[in-house]
């Protein structure tokens, strides 16, 4: 993964640039020591590190502001940050950038429960959002699986998901309203505590932009009541086709669970090794969870298992209580940690149509033959979000590429069978040069223009997103604005 | 006037590549209000049903495919659009059907918004020609996609000011087994949307809440397998008893409501400019209070409220400054726009992306501001 080469006429200007931002910003809020500056150096996706110039952690929205507008003149570029905990290298700073991170505002502003919404500063976590309003018996929807580090900037950034999402959609539909600040620090408000738009959907675009057109310090997010229960059922399939089209039978007959969880061999062994968990030993298998009474929910379960049962399943457990249920999520939700226990990985994020899950199984299994690296997949079935966990050696030579090849390899099948290369983790850098496996360059000239709009100097998280050699023109005008 | 239809992508490519002047977006012409002749582009030969899986909720059409053919094909599978587009043809006095383009163009979503989501929630992928004749893709047929910018939202609500729409696919859902309605009556207002609210607190799923100002009814939608809504029906029966007189819709009487409701029938009788306010449920009362209509209903748990005024209206004038939107969906005025007129900081970027997309202004100039 190439990054461009920083620029050494910003990097010599460092003392200037801080003494700028510290004219205007509290003394606490800005990082200029090397050492401390290491602890930025990186995201979840740890191969790739670069300490950025400095960092700036502000309070307040206009404090944000204050720093953009001084990034802006000084034309510096800026990296903004949430938790830091994505996957696909959203974080990832250059050394001639200023990161900026809202992890200081944490704040919950409003709590509405008549109307159904809380507004929040989008440097809380994912989790505290919903521990916030469950006093109330509300919780806020999407659940990402970092939901205890990851916070809603970052939520709102790539547009995340979770595992629940097939019931309750993904951050886009949860968001009503942001406080957005531009790179020329114009703080603008979108949306609120209405539904939908007096105009053009900006929150719809600003949603799943990765930081390119702005820093959202601010966000109104839809809660829901929470269900009275929820409960799942495991079942064990001897073979992943069988599994697949058991997935697609459940959608059909108008049962919508809130999760449909399905994990491979490699992956069932792994986890069941790592967490005790109890799994069958078989080929796959399908973690179904509905929600509502009791009657409600046994109900939905008995429909389930009585379609799973027409697919000859080798194992159907369903939890009879909190502690069964417990059980039945705990190898899933360790189920990176355990792979990550066998080895280094690499976390894949592909979605394909639901109906091209046996074949796709498939192909990666003859890849990984190919590759000579074994694979593990767990991922939400439902909405067809793939997550195979490629294992490699971080420590031997070589190895990192060819699992970086084979992952390509993968993502391009997707796209290929009429998915996507990433359906919640966003591109980041780390889909970034596969871009034009799935968008023609109209398609994606048509995105970079959106960018135009809001950043012209594309002076904001420029380097992601967009094959280098696609972006390079606007990113050239700002070498260009650098020099004059 | 004249009408151009094109029967493909590169045919619509080239008309907008050729165009030298102002032209109007055209589906099945069953929304759009409007007095001056002008050039118009029809999707209307763009029709038919690209792609359909049941067992992956999702279908890919051609934009101007009629609604109705494709609601009838859904109904076949036991499937829907879940978020219910109302239509505006009996109101605005349109013969024909509308299109499933012009139904995402102009983000057109009823009564199931505050619980299964807008019509820009359901659409997951289109292919456009922008205002210079470039083909553009974005999106695709899959649930989660987060690859690149979602200019999908973007396009979802643009009423045709960016591009013009040659196929959408979107997400569909299996249709209810049953649908039961609880009524409630004599009910004011105020007392209409606390119970709302109520309802909508509670964890029984209630799909549609709408009340009607003539009769004073409160309309609580339920649905879902038998047994739930039986039980979810009677859990709220309780938690609204204070509300007095109860009535339960049965499924076909429910099923009559719901879709004459998607006619916008309560305001079929008026003559007047008809609008559409979204504001916070807790301020639809004073909300409807100062637009002064004659008549009208609240639906979204009361945070959208139709109702009408006499013909040429400044429904702004009375509202004043306030949170949310109104749009006038029928009626025509040289000096009230349409839409509501966005704070100065997002107008310069919405003018900022039709320059972009759209640099000659060509395709329904002035409509959105």
């Amino acid at each position: 993964m190439q990054m461009p080469k920083a620029d050494l006429a910003i990097i010599a200007r460092k003392s200037e640039i801080l003494a700028r931002l510290a004219a205007v910003l509290p003394q606490d809020s800005i990082i200029s020591d090397t050492g401390e500056l290491r602890a930025y150096e990186c995201d979840a996706l740890s191969a790739y590190r670069c300490p950025p110039l400095l960092v700036v952690l502000p309070k307040t929205t206009e404090e944000v502001a204050a720093a953009l507008r001084i990034c802006n003149e000084l034309r510096v570029p800026v990296v903004p940050r949430g938790a830091g905990t994505s996957l696909a290298g959203g974080a990832l700073p250059t050394a001639d950038c200023v990161v900026i991170g809202v992890a200081r505002m944490t704040e919950v502003l409003e709590a509405d429960y008549d109307n159904r919404y809380i507004r929040v500063q989008t440097g809380r976590t994912n989790l505290s959002v919903s521990d916030a309003v469950s006093e109330h018996d509300f919780f806020y929807a999407p659940d990402p699986s970092s939901q205890l580090a990851c916070a809603i900037a970052g939520n709102i950034a790539m547009n995340s998901g979770g595992a629940h999402c097939l019931k309750y959609g993904v951050t886009s539909n949860n968001l009503m309203g942001v406080t957005l600040v531009t790179m020329t620090g114009e703080i603008v408000k979108v949306g609120g505590a209405y539904l939908d738009s007096e105009g053009l959907d900006l929150l719809g675009l600003i949603c799943g932009s990765e930081g390119q057109l702005g820093i959202v310090t601010e966000a109104t997010l839809r809660i829901l009541p929470k269900p009275e229960g929820a409960r799942p059922v495991l079942i064990g399939f001897d073979s992943n086709e069988v599994a697949g089209a058991c997935v697609s039978d459940i959608i059909k007959a108008g049962v919508l669970p809130v999760a449909i969880e399905f994990m491979d061999r490699p992956c069932i062994r792994a986890t069941d090794a790592f967490s005790g968990a109890g799994y069958p030993d078989c080929m796959a298998l399908l973690i179904v969870e509905v929600e509502g009474s009791e009657a409600e929910i046994e109900d939905q379960l008995n429909r389930i298992i009585q379609i799973a049962e027409s697919h000859d399943p080798v194992e159907v457990r369903k939890a009879r209580d909190a502690q069964d249920a417990a059980r039945i999520w705990l190898g899933r939700k360790s189920a990176f940690g355990a792979m990550g226990q066998i080895n280094d990985y690499m976390c894949l994020d592909g979605t394909i149509p639901v109906t091209e899950l046996p074949f796709v199984l498939r192909r990666i299994g003859e890849l990984s033959q190919e590759f000579g690296l074994d694979v593990g997949n767990v991922f939400h079935a439902g909405d067809g979000n793939m997550h195979p966990l490629i294992l490699y050696n971080a420590n031997k030579e070589g190895e990192l590429e060819t699992c970086e090849a084979f992952g390509a390899e993968i993502l391009k099948l997707c796209v290929e069978v009429g998915g996507c290369l990433t359906g919640e983790h966003g591109v980041g850098i780390e889909k970034r040069d596969l871009m034009s496996h799935q968008f023609s360059q109209d398609d994606l000239e048509a995105q970079m223009r959106v960018k135009d709009v809001f950043d012209p100097a594309w002076l904001l998280n420029g380097a992601k997103v967009f094959p280098l050699e696609a972006s390079e023109r606007r990113r050239l005008d700002l070498a260009r604005y650098a020099a004059e | 006037m004249s009408l151009f239809q094109p029967t493909d992508e590169q045919d619509l490519s080239d008309m907008l590549r050729s165009a030298d002047a102002p032209v109007r977006v055209l589906g099945g012409d069953t929304r759009g209000e409007y007095s001056d002749p002008a050039t118009q582009i029809s999707t209307a030969k763009m029709s038919g049903i690209v792609d359909y899986v049941p067992g992956a909720l999702t279908m890919i059409a051609k934009s101007g495919t009629p609604l109705s053919e494709i609601e009838a094909l859904l109904a076949k599978e036991g499937q829907q659009l879940a978020f219910e587009p109302y239509r505006l043809g009996a109101l605005l006095g349109r013969k024909g059907s509308s299109t499933i383009g012009g139904v995402f163009a102009t983000n057109a979503s009823g009564s199931r918004r505050i619980q299964a989501g807008a019509a820009r929630d359901f659409l997951l992928g289109v292919r456009f020609v922008d205002g210079e004749g470039h083909l553009i893709k974005n999106g695709g047929r899959v649930m989660k996609n987060v690859t690149g910018y979602d200019l999908v939202k973007l396009m979802c609500g643009s009423w045709g000011t960016l591009g013009i729409m040659s196929e959408v696919a979107f997400k569909t859902l299996p249709a209810p087994e049953l649908t039961q309605t609880l009524v409630l009556h004599q009910l004011d207002h105020a007392q209409a949307v606390a119970a709302m609210s109520q309802a909508l607190g509670s964890s029984y799923e209630v799909s549609g809440t709408v009340y009607l100002c003539a009769t004073q009814s409160l309309y609580l939608r339920v649905e879902g397998f038998s047994n739930s809504v039986s039980y979810r029906v009677t859990a709220l029966r309780a938690l609204l008893g204070e509300y007095g007189e109860q009535e339960v819709l049965d499924h076909d009487a429910s099923l009559a409501f719901w879709s004459d409701l998607r006619d916008v029938s309560p305001l079929k009788e008026d003559k007047g400019d008809i609008w559409r306010i979204s504001v916070q449920p807790s301020d639809g009362v004073e909300t409807f209070e100062r637009a002064g209509f004659r008549t009208g209903f609240y639906d979204w748990s009361g945070g959208l409220i139709w109702g009408s005024v006499a013909a040429g209206t400044d429904l702004r004038a009375r509202l004043g400054h306030f949170e949310g939107h109104a749009t006038r969906l029928r009626g025509l005025s040289e000096t009230v726009p349409k839409f509501q007129p966005q704070p100065e900081a997002l107008a310069r970027l919405s003018q900022g992306l039709r320059k972009q997309f759209d640099p000659r202004g060509l395709l329904n100039p002035g409509l959105m501001g």
